[in-house]
């Protein structure tokens, strides 16, 4: 057991993929001699080169593209988009090339590309470096998508996509990088794709992923203090969803509320509650709630506070869902 | 303008060239004749079966058949290719078999055949994608050493191919960008068949579009597309160098797409037919079987022995199209993803059970 920033601790999984299979590659902007602008591949191109740490030309369908031919040469490429909303000029690729490559050619080429997004607000930068496209690429299917909140999952995640035959997206909780956890290096947290019980509780159900884990726990201990006993779920996996975990919360607790930091329109949150009525109508004791963005363009930082969900918003959310 | 047969079927010198096709037999070369009858007679089939119902779409390569065999006969096997969706000559070269390729066009499939067999991937519709794959692809064949070892079964070249509407894609110009800070072992070639659907080349460039690699340090050279031997040379010495590791390059084949862009399009719309009638008479296989006649390599039985041939190849190819039955609809759901997905388990047990409803009730209310 060690203390790591999430950061260091995708670092660390990296260096390990890195070692263990000489077919894992990584390529982006600003990730060699500077270790990326966030330095989560820091000290690693010294160490493997520049064949196996490749500093790109700054051209994101460029190096999702190349990415891809690497993949059907064999290689297990792991791509780095500096921050989240500059994977749009990808977005053809990784839609209408990457998720789709295995099924266009009935199995027979592989395309284990990993993409890293660092993702969602709370830095106070300008446009286009807050946002939380998850939604997008959780729609297209032949792609995964996960998002680790915690140092151990960092660390493991990581791994876990780069050694999986799909392409995998990990989205990145950009302004917990630097929050520290405990990382288990000897035993694995299990399948990427299971829904995590962070904290046990009796009576509601909040889940989040992401940034927002840390702000739900809050949540759940002020709420604590009120004498409700809330149940934290960290979905860990945004495509495809452990459902089975979730509606077993809710049918225990009758209650569900669902955070996450992208608009609440067409969000996942908008998914999960679908679902979560079908499977969990007679157990609902109240609709499920969603806490996340508003329908607009991710605002100047200034009003950030206003926008991203936090404690106090998920908390109101709490009481309107127990009052019913 | 590399050129080695005119129009009327003469041959030219070329100082260049001429060595690389200095040890082509006789045979070789009638080989490259019956190559390109064979692929207009199914590209023609394609055609005839689109307008019976049996294609949901065609796109003809008619004219660009010099170009396609030419290049792909330069190959080696260890070479890879990735196509747009018009290289039915090259795909022909390579083996893969031609009914295969209507399958996509039919609606049976994406794709329909396994491109780590022939080393030809499968077709990419979105303009321009698969110059990327390609550099990608090449990236790891440096990666594995591949490249200018001086071993002829080992060094590989990668091949991407593009139109001349594509030559305005970002990811096309992306390409080219990464492949030369690479050094990636990639020769580009560029079909320019003058329209991307209806807008013209001079669309798409002001200058002539072998020169378009120039600014990402890029050499270009430009070839008569209707020439088979001239595209065969070039595309020789071209896939030699990029072998040796001395870096990309890029060919572009000037020719012309004689039919219309796919079988929805109507290109009467928006092009002359003198215009047309000019490239006809520009044609790569009557100007070849010229060649031949005229220098006594073809005689009259092998030029009836190769439309036998085609005509049998198409009854081959259109009874393999009416043939291919509609997949089980529990297929669409087998390789969306590699591993297991519980959500694609879900959908596809909800699908069969919904039908096997239908089965039932069909079974129950009928006798």
């Amino acid at each position: 057991m060690e203390k790591l920033p999430i950061a260091k601790a995708i670092n660390a999984g990296l260096r390990k993929a890195l070692e263990d299979d000489p077919k894992v590659l990584l390529m982006g902007e600003d990730i060699g001699p500077l270790g990326g602008v966030f330095r989560v591949t820091e000290g690693l191109q010294k160490d493997f080169g520049e064949d196996r740490v490749i500093d790109t030309p700054l051209a994101e369908s460029g190096i999702v593209g190349t990415a891809i031919g690497l993949a059907v040469r064999g290689y297990r490429p792991v791509v780095e988009i500096q921050f989240d909303a500059f994977i749009f000029p990808a977005y053809d690729q990784i839609v209408t090339q990457l998720a789709k490559l295995h099924n266009r050619t009935a199995g027979t080429v592989k395309t284990p590309v990993v993409i890293r997004v660092p993702y969602g607000g709370g830095i106070g930068s300008p446009e286009h470096h807050s946002e939380s496209p998850e939604a997008l690429f959780a729609h297209v299917a032949g792609l995964r998508l996960i998002s680790p909140s915690n140092s151990n999952d960092a660390y493991w995640m990581i791994q876990q996509a780069i050694q999986d035959d799909d392409p995998v997206m990990i989205f990145e909780p950009k302004r917990r990088y630097w929050q520290k956890g405990e990382v288990d290096f000897q035993n694995s947290p299990g399948d990427k794709h299971r829904a995590h019980i962070v904290r046990p509780g009796t009576d509601l159900t909040l889940a989040a992923y992401g940034p927002l884990v840390t702000t739900a726990l809050s949540a759940a201990e002020a709420a604590q203090e009120e004498g409700k006993n809330i149940e934290v779920i960290d979905l860990r996996s945004l495509s495809p969803i452990d459902f089975e975990t979730l509606a077993e919360s809710v049918n225990r607790t009758g209650h569900l509320v669902i955070a996450h930091e992208a608009p609440t329109f067409v969000g996942l949150g908008a998914e999960i509650a679908a679902r979560i009525t079908e499977r969990c109508f007679f157990s609902l004791e109240a609709p499920v709630l969603r806490v996340g963005g508003f329908h607009l363009p991710y605002p100047p930082s200034r009003l950030e506070e206003h926008y991203l969900p936090d404690l106090d918003r998920m908390l109101d959310a709490v009481d309107r869902s127990l009052a019913y | 303008m590399v050129q080695m047969i005119t129009a009327d079927g003469e041959r030219v010198e070329n100082a260049e060239y001429d060595k690389l096709v200095a040890d082509l037999t006789d045979e070789d070369l009638r080989g490259f004749y019956r190559d390109m009858v064979l692929v207009r007679r199914v590209d023609n089939e394609g055609t005839a079966l689109q307008r019976q119902g049996q294609l949901g779409l065609w796109a003809p390569v008619l004219g660009q058949e010099a170009t396609q065999i030419g290049t792909g006969r330069a190959t080696h096997p260890n070479d890879y290719i990735f196509p747009t969706y018009r290289e039915h000559g090259v795909a022909f070269t390579r083996g893969v078999p031609p009914e295969t390729l209507l399958g996509m066009f039919r609606g049976v499939s994406h794709g329909g055949w396994d491109p780590t067999e022939n080393n030809f991937h499968t077709y990419t519709i979105v303009i321009g994608s698969q110059t990327l794959h390609a550099v990608g692809y090449a990236m790891g064949v440096q990666r594995d050493g591949n490249v200018g070892t001086g071993d002829p079964d080992r060094d590989t070249a990668v091949m991407a191919f593009f139109g001349d509407g594509a030559s305005s894609q970002g990811d096309v110009n992306e390409a080219l960008v990464f492949s030369a800070s690479y050094n990636a072992p990639v020769l580009f070639i560029c079909q320019n068949n003058q329209w991307a659907i209806s807008e013209p080349s001079t669309r798409q460039t002001r200058i002539p579009l072998y020169r378009r690699g120039e600014g990402f340090g890029i050499p270009g050279v430009r070839v008569d597309g209707n020439d088979v031997l001239a595209m065969y040379a070039v595309t020789k010495a071209s896939l030699d160098h990029v072998r040796s590791g001395a870096g990309p390059l890029l060919i572009e084949a000037f020719t012309y797409r004689m039919g219309a862009h796919t079988t929805a399009d109507d290109p009467t719309k928006y092009r002359s037919s003198a215009e047309v009638d000019a490239w006809s008479r520009r044609d790569p296989i009557d100007r070849f079987r010229k060649y031949l006649v005229n220098n006594g390599t073809a005689d009259e039985a092998f030029l009836t022995s190769v439309d036998d041939e085609a005509d049998q190849l198409a009854a081959r190819v259109r009874a393999a199209c009416i043939g291919m039955p509609d997949p089980d609809p529990s297929t669409m759901f087998d390789h969306a993803y590699a591993n297991p997905h519980p959500l694609v388990d879900e959908e596809r047990a909800w699908l069969a059970e919904y039908n096997a409803s239908f089965t039932d009730a069909s079974v129950a209310g009928g006798e």
